[in-house]
């Protein structure tokens, strides 16, 4: 379980997420919606411990992720929008090293390398540096890293960038089956017909603020938006006129 | 179609270096720029005051005096001519064939010509400054003491321009001829190549030039021949022969205008040459940089050798380890220096080898004892540029990784006592080596081996504590080549930090250097007193210092990175 209590993150004057509460429950696929620089990455970068907070807290399973960091950090998988990787490390020695850092060795590690390798096609890959791999090979591979040690939570920014349409259906097979045993995954995404169809709740923030919140039908019901798609949603509550403007600019 | 301008194709690079200069200010870096700029002209007044006095006795020389003072601006101009080809072979490496803005300028409608000279005057500047910079003194001391005038500062610009753009034409041109051999990221073998060659190149400069000859008159058969090897041109077809006798004839006479037309018309020519190798072999060498760098690694080497040795620390500290040690072992831009840093190291023990101490008759206990005390400062030094280079950025490298590390559970001590160990595990090897090799050269006494190797322990580890503090404190992550992090401000800052270090403690133990060559000198033994063994305490408590202190506040740092 993911809670956020009273999350801030100022930045100089800059207010770039302002007061979070939230509570993601065990067993859930959660969405976090929001134009770009609404403050969804740094409020998943402050998940994950990378960001301290001004203000507020992130409990994991009801660890503080700053107070008690390597408890917390323990039942975390993260997955970043940009991960840079160690070039000069094979796919099998990053994975090796990851589970390094979480304290795991030896034949069980082993295992689900080769395990994981197999399932996002990367096997015949894993002894090459990871320089040779191309944009969506990397993706896979950091999603790799993000299991090696099966983490009760996992927290991924922008999780189809680069991802081929069949990694892309993996991935969100993988993540179902992930929170059908009792896992969590918060997810932030510019894909709103992923959001629709994979997640149980999600959230839509703008300014740093959750400026909506349920599932899609909740928040329909909630801004009395009849059958909207979630895309007409979206551009409501955060500014569809801009949307308009640029349609209006690109035909002429 | 309308090509854009030079300066347009340049523009993202200036404004770049306006905006880094903006944010320095407007982070109140005003402090930064003095102190840079004070120890800047510190070290400038120190060599122009250290080549005054040298140029003030040559003057004084008849005859002799003026050879020797051409003699040696030939030998100071070769030496810069020389690192600067080495310099811009790699700088051409990174901004002709793996810079990030090459996609958008090749992809760009920019003519070839427009991108060769642009690209060209990016590595001559960004190789090419620093030596620019160390002209400055050298060519004061020359004007003032043969009275050069006013004009003669302008006089010296026209002489040096083309003699940073020569090495940038050739080094850009041998650069452009090596990946079309092989393709840039497959720089390994490239670099290794370039670093052998600048190997080889320090030690036949060396042996051309046979400087320790002129220090040794003695040596020559009658002064007719000695006078003869002056004259002779140390290379009468290298550029920097020709800018020699541009300035010394401006500053001694006679005045000639065929060497500065000969730089200036030899400059014009290799850029034409070097343009037209750029047009027709550049678009195969880009291309082939653009391959992969597919590798297939098998070998657990480290993990069946170190990692067995390192089987009792936990898994994290044992990955780490691993990590970094593949990691410096496949990044060429960090091995390949280690073989420059051998041929230095070799020329150092080489130059302790050749001292004129052991020479004829029973050498004085006093030299020996001197030359191997202050031989520590040199040796500690040494230890310290080879820190700045390897430990000084071992943060600062994991910066684009740090989401990674920041985000597992690793506790930052692991990750502090990993940098710690890799970088000084090997500097005390060498360190040891390096003092325990020339003491034994220099026929030192028992006292002085074992003072000195436990001292260079000390030293060594506060050392490297001392880069890896700075370099957490000024951590430059947004620089993707390591060798350029230990140029920054926090660069600066360990160094002359660590300079202190070693003046303190060469300081104090000359506290107790002193009393025992006294004591051997005058034949009694050596009475230990109060005042030694506190001077011997002073230094070890400063060494505990500076290796707890450094590593307690990079930790404190480290918790508040933000990413």
């Amino acid at each position: 379980m993911i809670q956020l209590q009273g999350l801030t993150k100022h930045y100089g004057s800059f207010v770039a997420v302002d007061h979070i509460n939230l509570t993601v429950d065990k067993g859930l696929l959660y969405g976090c919606l929001g134009p770009n620089g609404a403050g969804k990455t740094t409020t998943l970068r402050m998940i994950a411990g990378i960001l301290r907070p001004t203000d507020g807290r992130v409990l994991l399973d009801g660890d503080d992720v700053h107070r008690t960091p390597l408890v917390a950090k323990q039942k975390l998988g993260f997955i970043p929008d940009r991960p840079f990787v160690y070039d000069k490390l094979t796919g099998a020695e990053f994975l090796r090293f990851v589970a390094g850092l979480y304290g795991q060795d030896g034949d069980v590690v082993e295992r689900r390398i080769a395990e994981l390798l197999d399932v996002f096609e990367l096997s015949s890959w894993k002894d090459e540096l990871v320089e040779s791999y191309s944009h969506g090979m990397r993706q896979k591979l950091i999603i790799s890293s993000a299991l090696i040690h099966r983490p009760a939570v996992i927290v991924v920014d922008e999780p189809m960038v680069g991802l081929d349409p069949k990694a892309a259906r993996l991935l969100k097979d993988i993540f179902r089956q992930f929170v059908d045993r009792g896992g969590t995954v918060l997810m932030s995404t510019h894909t709103l017909e992923v959001a629709e169809a994979m997640c149980d709740r999600i959230a839509i923030i703008q300014h740093g603020k959750i400026v909506a919140e349920g599932t899609v039908n909740d928040i329909r019901t909630q801004h009395k938006a009849g059958d909207a798609s979630l895309e007409e949603l979206f551009l409501k509550l955060t500014g569809g006129a801009q949307a308009k403007e640029l349609a209006e600019v690109l035909g002429k | 179609m309308n090509q854009p301008s030079l300066a347009h194709v340049l523009q993202p690079k200036w404004r770049t270096a306006l905006q880094r200069i903006r944010k320095e200010r407007a982070e109140g870096g005003g402090g930064k720029l003095i102190l840079l700029t004070v120890v800047g002209l510190a070290f400038w007044a120190g060599v122009y005051g250290v080549l005054h006095v040298i140029l003030r006795y040559f003057r004084g020389v008849e005859e002799l005096g003026p050879l020797l003072a051409n003699k040696m601006l030939g030998l100071a101009l070769l030496s810069f001519v020389s690192i600067l080809v080495l310099s811009n072979v790699i700088t051409a490496l990174s901004s002709f064939f793996l810079a990030k803005d090459l996609d958008l300028l090749v992809s760009a409608p920019v003519d070839w010509l427009r991108l060769y000279l642009a690209k060209l005057l990016e590595t001559a500047i960004n190789s090419s400054w620093m030596v620019a910079l160390m002209a400055v003194p050298l060519l004061t001391a020359y004007g003032v003491i043969y009275r050069g005038g006013w004009f003669f500062a302008f006089y010296a610009m026209l002489v040096i321009v083309p003699l940073l753009i020569l090495p940038a034409v050739i080094g850009s041109a041998l650069t452009l001829v090596l990946v079309n051999i092989f393709p840039a990221r497959r720089t390994r073998d490239l670099l290794s190549i370039i670093a052998l060659g600048a190997g080889a190149g320090v030690i036949l400069l060396f042996r051309m030039i046979r400087p320790e000859q002129l220090a040794r008159p003695e040596g020559f058969r009658n002064l007719l021949e000695f006078i003869a090897v002056l004259r002779t041109p140390t290379s009468p077809f290298m550029p920097s022969e020709w800018a020699t006798r541009a300035i010394m004839g401006w500053l001694h006479g006679p005045f000639d205008v065929q060497p500065i037309v000969l730089l200036w018309t030899t400059a014009a020519a290799f850029i034409a040459i070097g343009a037209m190798l750029h047009w027709q072999m550049y678009a195969t060498g880009y291309t082939k940089a653009q391959e992969g760098a597919e590798r297939f690694i098998r070998g657990g080497f480290w993990k069946w050798s170190l990692g067995k040795v390192m089987s009792p620390l936990s898994v994290a500290k044992r990955e780490f380890v691993l990590k970094d040690i593949r990691l410096f072992f496949r990044d060429t831009t960090q091995w390949s220096q280690l073989i420059l840093l051998g041929v230095l190291v070799v020329v150092y023990i080489f130059n302790i080898k050749v001292l004129p101490l052991h020479r004829g008759e029973q050498v004085g206990f006093f030299s020996v004892t001197l030359v191997s005390f202050l031989n520590l400062g040199l040796a500690g030094f040494v230890l310290t540029s080879i820190a700045a280079r390897f430990i000084f950025p071992a943060i600062s490298l994991e910066g684009r990784q740090m989401w990674l590390l920041r985000s597992s559970p690793l506790d930052l001590k692991a990750l502090l006592w990993s940098k710690y160990w890799v970088g000084t595990v090997p500097l005390l090897i060498l360190a040891l080596i390096l003092t325990g090799v020339t003491n034994l050269l220099l026929q030192a006494s028992s006292f002085m081996m074992v003072l000195s190797l436990v001292t260079i322990a000390a030293l060594t580890l506060a050392i490297g504590a001392l880069a890896l503090g700075f370099g957490t404190l000024y951590p430059q992550f947004e620089t993707e080549n390591a060798a350029q992090i230990p140029t920054s401000f926090g660069g600066l800052v360990f160094m002359m930090t660590t300079i202190a270090l070693l003046a303190v403690v060469i300081g104090g133990l000359s506290q107790i250097v002193y009393p025992y060559v006294r004591s051997v000198y005058e034949g009694h033994g050596v009475v230990v007193t109060p005042w030694m063994i506190a001077s011997t305490v002073g230094v070890a408590l400063v060494c505990v210092a500076a290796t707890a202190i450094p590593l307690m506040l990079a930790r404190r740092k480290m918790e508040q990175f933000e990413f």
